[in-house]
């Protein structure tokens, strides 16, 4: 089997090429997406290789982009849509919650919405203001809507295509601080990962963390610190917010008794605190100490100045993973 | 009563305001805005402030002292025209390519690399009269402007709202529902679009199907003209007939001034992906710094020995203004203090928390 050697974001610009080449449903749309590529480069090359009526750039405006979008998938094609960044999102979302989500439902299965929004997301990367977000937390609060999260290249492809094949609307937002951080060898040939599995990265007996997107780097790293302790962590990718894999995180904590989830949202009413219901209504009587998060301040995340105080640096999670070992 | 410039250049006959050609000489005295010498020095003094600071902001961030930064090179005409319109009771709802006109307010240039140096307090203004922060979502803007100007109107008070956008911005919803309200309302609003032709990669011909940007206001009922945006003439002509027609309560104008960014997007773009360097030095030919350069020389007021003298006096002042927000502290509190009127108590612990964590690493270090 054939493998090549990529980034995060070329796993994607892969992913995407393999479907055109594959599904004349199929088209790529969005700002800066055609001629140039994507300003992250993740359509390079994509309308060269396709032609222009499938891959290209859209004016500038996210309603337009998410609403036409839908109007695409009811006549039957697949649209993959890029948003530029996380922070423009919010202009799409009329569109997205009460049509993109909702339309199964209201015509009963009639028109599905077989479409995928691309973004890239998350923080730390000294962007101006609008360019850090997190809004996982939005997007799986609204029923209807899949959010799916890689956090290395093999998983960005294989979860891109399974999204691309969807018969519903998948959020798929891409975690632009790792977009060139880690290589990996990835398999030429198209294959699927499943949406709405976990993923166990590292088995361990005392504590389960659960984490996705680029702050399974960060976690990884607190993790050694805390094997020097004597520590052994399980460590659990989510890779999808919604639906759940409930069944991944109950089995370990029954296991270990204890639990940290690490997010980069603001806290109130985010994934960290659903995970944390997930673990009190599956494992509550394996419990040795409350299961615990680390999420983001209640804050908008703060300029490139002061971000290092909002965004989880190893240390602050090995501090946290401490707390909740040493109850 | 539209102002006599809005009829002879209705945006449905497809005309563009020119006064001066590229050469500097005026072609149009008929439309030459009454200006002393001195203000036209002045604009000029302005657009080489613009111009050298811009050159600066670029390098400091190529050096990695500052963020992205979106550069005004090849447009500086338009903010300094506009700018120079404003007045106090002026208010400006800016986008984040119009450097002369947040001057113009009376934003420093130490706020302004505050904020395109990742800190919030940028935003402050302390010193701006009637300005709102810049505007990062596209075209978000205009309808601030739309609503300043209702709020203007019904507190009867002088003065309009002045904004920000480019070509890019007219695709937004935004821009559509601003002109509408505004023009409902015959609110005093005058929207500036300066038409660079390109949205990051983006050509205009991508953008918009409709001849010009000038004619999108017919369909809103309100006055909108065209001009050449690297004219400073026909863009000062044109913002003093709009400021004078929506003070007067004739409502809201639409300005189209057509200009060409020499620079990148930001900081992080590379032109050279999407278009020529030919056509790029074709715009390079029509910049306004040298027009109006050509015009003011020639009529004895200006003097290239002159110039360097004041260009550097200008590079001093911005570098001690750069100097000087270096080293702003960033304290953990501000991330929390100024999100609400009074901090709810969730995010004092969240505070506290963080505190301990600090205290704990300062321990184990
Ligand atoms: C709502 C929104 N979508 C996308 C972006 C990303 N973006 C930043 S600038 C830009 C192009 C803007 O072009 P234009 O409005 O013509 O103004 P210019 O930058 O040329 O001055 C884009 C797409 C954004 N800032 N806001």
């Amino acid at each position: 089997m054939s493998t090549q050697v990529m980034t995060l974001v070329q796993a994607v610009n892969h992913a995407l090429d393999l479907k055109l080449a594959e599904d004349p449903a199929i088209v790529v749309y969005g700002e800066d997406v055609g001629l140039e590529g994507g300003v992250f480069r993740a359509t390079e090359g994509l309308q060269a290789r396709h032609g222009e009526a499938r891959v290209f750039d859209s004016p500038l405006a996210e309603s337009g982009i998410m609403g036409t979008a839908v109007g695409m998938a009811a006549a039957g094609l697949r649209p993959v849509v890029e948003i530029q960044f996380c922070g423009f999102l919010y202009p799409a979302f009329n569109q997205l919650v009460c049509h993109v989500a909702r339309m199964r439902n209201r015509t009963r299965g009639k028109y599905p919405m077989r479409l995928v929004v691309r973004f890239p997301y998350g923080g730390n990367i000294r962007a101006l203001e609008q360019h850090s977000e997190s809004p996982e937390a939005l997007l799986a609060h609204t029923p209807g809507l899949k959010v799916v999260i890689p956090s290395t290249p093999y998983d960005a492809k294989g979860l891109l295509i399974a999204a691309i094949e969807s018969d519903d609307p998948v959020i798929f937002m891409e975690p632009k601080r790792i977009y060139r951080a880690v290589k990996q060898e990835v398999p030429l040939q198209k294959y699927t990962l499943p949406i709405g599995k976990a993923k166990v990265l590292a088995e361990g007996t005392d504590i389960t963390v659960v984490t996705y997107g680029a702050n399974v780097r960060e976690t990884q790293k607190a993790l050694a610190l805390a094997k020097q302790d004597g520590i052994s962590a399980e460590l659990i990718d989510l890779r999808t917010i919604y639906p759940v894999d409930r069944a991944t995180i109950a089995a370990s904590v029954r296991k270990t008794g204890r639990f940290l989830a690490v997010t980069e949202g603001p806290a109130t009413c985010g994934v960290a605190a659903e995970l944390v219901t997930i673990v009190n209504e599956e494992a509550f009587l394996n419990l040795a100490a409350p299961p615990a998060r680390l999420a983001g301040f209640d804050t908008a995340p703060p300029y490139a100045r002061g971000e290092h105080f909002y965004f989880h640096s190893p240390e602050r999670i090995y501090y946290e993973l401490k707390k909740v070992v040493d109850y | 009563m539209s102002h006599p410039l809005f009829e002879a250049f209705s945006p449905a006959a497809g005309g563009r305001l020119q006064i001066m050609d590229d050469e500097g000489r005026i072609i149009h005295p008929e439309w030459m805005p009454a200006l002393a010498d001195e203000q036209a020095v002045e604009a000029l003094r302005r657009m080489l402030y613009v111009r050298t600071a811009d050159a600066m902001a670029v390098s400091y961030q190529r050096q990695g002292r500052m963020y992205t930064y979106p550069p005004n090179y090849g447009q500086e005409a338009i903010s300094v025209a506009v700018g120079m319109v404003m007045r106090d009771e002026d208010w400006l709802a800016p986008a984040y390519r119009e450097l002369g006109a947040w001057l113009a307010k009376g934003a420093r240039m130490k706020d302004i690399f505050l904020y395109f140096g990742g800190h919030e307090q940028g935003c402050h203004l302390p010193e701006a009269k009637n300005m709102l922060p810049w505007s990062v979502p596209i075209a978000s803007q205009l309808l601030h402007a739309a609503g300043i100007g209702y709020a203007l109107k019904y507190q009867g008070k002088p003065g309009a709202a002045f904004t920000f956008f480019g070509e890019g911005g007219t695709s937004q919803g935004d821009f559509h529902e601003a002109l509408n309200f505004a023009g409902v309302w015959r609110a005093p609003v005058v929207f500036v679009c300066q038409n660079n032709q390109y949205a990051i990669s983006c050509h205009l011909s991508k953008q918009t199907a409709a001849p010009s940007i000038a004619v999108k206001a017919l369909g809103y009922g309100i006055a909108g003209i065209q001009v050449d945006g690297n004219d400073f003439f026909a863009v000062y002509a044109a913002a003093a007939a709009a400021a004078e027609h929506a003070r007067a309560g004739n409502g809201p104008v639409l300005i189209e001034a057509v200009t060409y960014r020499l620079g990148a997007h930001t900081t992080s773009d590379d032109p050279g992906r999407y278009r020529s360097s030919e056509e790029e030095a074709r715009w390079a030919e029509r910049e306004p710094v040298k027009r109006l350069r050509a015009h003011l020389a020639d009529r004895g007021l200006w003097r290239a020995e002159d110039e360097e003298a004041l260009v550097a006096q200008y590079r001093k002042d911005i570098d001690v203004q750069f100097l000087a927000q270096e080293n702003e502290p960033y304290p953990l509190e501000d991330v929390f203090v100024h999100h609400y009127a009074e901090m709810p108590d969730d995010l004092k612990h969240q505070l506290v928390a963080y505190q301990k964590f600090e205290n704990w690493k300062e321990s184990h270090r």
